[in-house]
């Protein structure tokens, strides 16, 4: 009669470490979502602003190059 | 197709013929000095005696307190400039900031020795043999 019960109780004990650990990796897993928010937001801009800058540069050359007086 | 109407192409065509020589004789007489053109000889003084320089924006800029003459001198090519921009950023999509932005990376690489140039940090800078200091985002 005692040996179910705490075979229940063992088994109960075990979900509920397996619930906290669950609980403690999703945890973490948000904590590592939000650090480098930041950083990925900067890295972006930049990479635009180089994109278009290179996508500009032969238009900016050939206006330079036509319009030497006020270059 | 009617007398009037017939004399009236007969008339058009020589016409139209003389115009588009016309303007073909325009576009390239046109042309030709705009690509020739070379430096007002006071903005090449101003420039090669490093009073006025080239800014990372794309405008011309004072690396000293400029006489009223240099200013105003800037300030029209600068206004010219920013019209150029304007004609390119809208015909290839871009701001003005950003075609602006791109013409400045190349003018300041186009700078020569002795002229002087704004660094990323707004220090005025004397172009050297070594490549100029410019924009991380410059090609």
């Amino acid at each position: 009669m005692n040996t179910p019960k705490t075979a229940a109780r063992r088994r109960a004990i075990t979900v509920r470490g397996l619930a906290v650990l669950i609980g403690a990796t999703a945890l973490t897993g948000c904590v590592q979502i939000e650090t480098p928010d930041k950083p990925i937001e900067i890295n972006l801009n930049i990479n635009i602003r180089q994109e278009v800058v290179y996508r500009l540069d032969g238009d900016a050359k050939k206006l330079i190059e036509q319009n030497s007086e006020i270059f | 197709m009617t007398g009037n109407d017939m004399m009236r192409f007969k008339m058009w065509k020589p016409t139209g013929l003389a115009l588009a020589a016309i303007a073909a004789t325009a576009a390239v007489a046109l042309a030709v000095p705009s690509a020739m053109a070379q430096r007002d000889p006071a903005y090449a003084a101003a420039r090669a005696a490093g009073q006025i320089g080239e800014q990372p924006d794309g405008y011309l800029g004072f690396a000293s307190t400029p006489t009223p003459a240099i200013r105003a001198l800037v300030q029209d090519l600068n206004i010219k400039r920013k019209a150029a921009y304007t004609e390119r950023a809208q015909a290839t999509g871009s701001t003005v900031e950003q075609f602006a932005f791109t013409s400045g990376c190349n003018l300041i690489a186009n700078t020569k020795p002795g002229e002087k140039y704004q660094a990323p940090d707004g220090r005025w800078l004397t172009r050297d043999g070594s490549p100029p200091v410019r924009n991380a985002s410059c090609p």
